[in-house]
């Protein structure tokens, strides 16, 4: 879902980049209260930023014959919340921009969008829809971090399109076009990212209860 | 608990092998490239004229670093969320084990 260095119009990068800016703001405020307020969680947090360096770094191939990445975003935003991941994917998108010349810095405000802002809190909305409606645990952090991941991409596709409309068809047609490219090829990593997501929770499960439990996340009686 | 995760690995590895057992979809001029070049290429078809006005500062002066840096990255996650749930598997045993100690009366 990288826009590679340079591909979106100047106008373009400034408005995501002032978009986003706020959000990364509040994130880095939100992780430093963390941080004071609950100390315990710290390591925790750790992995939840290293899970999602982890991912990100993994070109994976899919049935379309193409290869892209998962987000690993969704952990940490239904476990400390949307706002807490914005600073943590922001930390993984600078990394591949500076070392790897994935991604860029004019285009670090709209990928941080797409992958640290939209895809958090998409992944959250569906965490807590879905265990609202009694959802087992499992099947609410697979569907949040699959279409947390799946989302990440088709905002990556309105973003361009937004930039590049079609010559014919506008903006509708670059919608579908830019769509094409990410959407399909995604579906079964976004799978993966929701299944690999949930053999965390269980493992979080098992031996992080106190962490869980000090994060309010999925309390005994609801489980 | 412990099953549930290796029937989910494996569910992982099964949609990852798929692809590359599959016959590959027909009309593809590169096999497995990524979709972020896809995209770049979809946008140059679209706009010809449009000059990218930004450069990367840095870029991997090969693929052999490239690929080096993608597998610094992979593994410096790894080796953090590896060290967090070995601690946590360890610290929970412990107690595990504390516990059965005192309800053996020892």
């Amino acid at each position: 879902m990288h826009i590679a260095e340079g591909f979106l119009p100047p106008v373009h990068a400034i408005a995501w980049t002032a978009i986003a800016l706020p959000f990364v703001v509040v994130s880095a405020y939100r992780v430093n209260r963390l941080m004071r307020e609950q100390p315990q969680v710290k390591l925790l947090l750790a992995a939840s930023g290293a899970y999602a360096f982890i991912l990100s770094a993994l070109k994976l191939p899919s049935v379309t014959g193409s290869c892209s990445h998962a987000t690993g975003t969704g952990l940490g935003a239904i476990l400390f919340g949307p706002s807490v991941m914005a600073l943590l994917g922001t930390i993984v998108l600078l990394f591949q921009a500076l070392l790897l010349a994935h991604g860029g810095l004019t285009t670090l405000g709209a990928n941080v969008f797409s992958m640290a802002i939209a895809g958090p809190w998409i992944a959250y909305a569906v965490f807590h829809g879905t265990r609202r409606l009694h959802a087992p645990l499992a099947v609410s952090v697979f569907l949040a971090a699959t279409l947390g991941d799946w989302g990440t991409y088709l905002v990556t596709a309105g973003q361009l399109a937004l930039a590049f409309p079609d010559p014919v068809s506008g903006i509708a047609g670059a919608v579908l076009k830019f769509a094409s490219v990410f959407a399909l090829t995604q579906v079964p990593l976004a799978i993966i990212e929701g299944l690999l997501t949930v053999i965390i929770v269980n493992l979080l499960h098992q031996n992080s209860r106190e962490e869980l439990d000090l994060l309010a996340f999925a309390p005994e009686n609801s489980r | 608990m412990k099953r549930t995760n290796f029937i989910l690995l494996a569910l992982v590895l099964l949609l990852l092998i798929l692809p590359l057992i599959l016959p590959i979809p027909s009309g593809l001029k590169a096999p497995f490239s990524g979709t972020d070049n896809q995209s770049q290429a979809a946008i140059i078809a679209a706009h010809p004229d449009y000059q990218p006005w930004f450069e990367p500062l840095w870029k991997p002066p090969s693929s052999e670093i490239e690929g080096l840096l993608f597998a610094l990255q992979a593994a410096l996650g790894s080796g953090l969320l590896g060290y967090y749930l070995g601690l946590r598997r360890g610290q929970s045993q412990a107690r595990r084990q504390a516990r059965d100690r005192i309800d053996a009366g020892d």
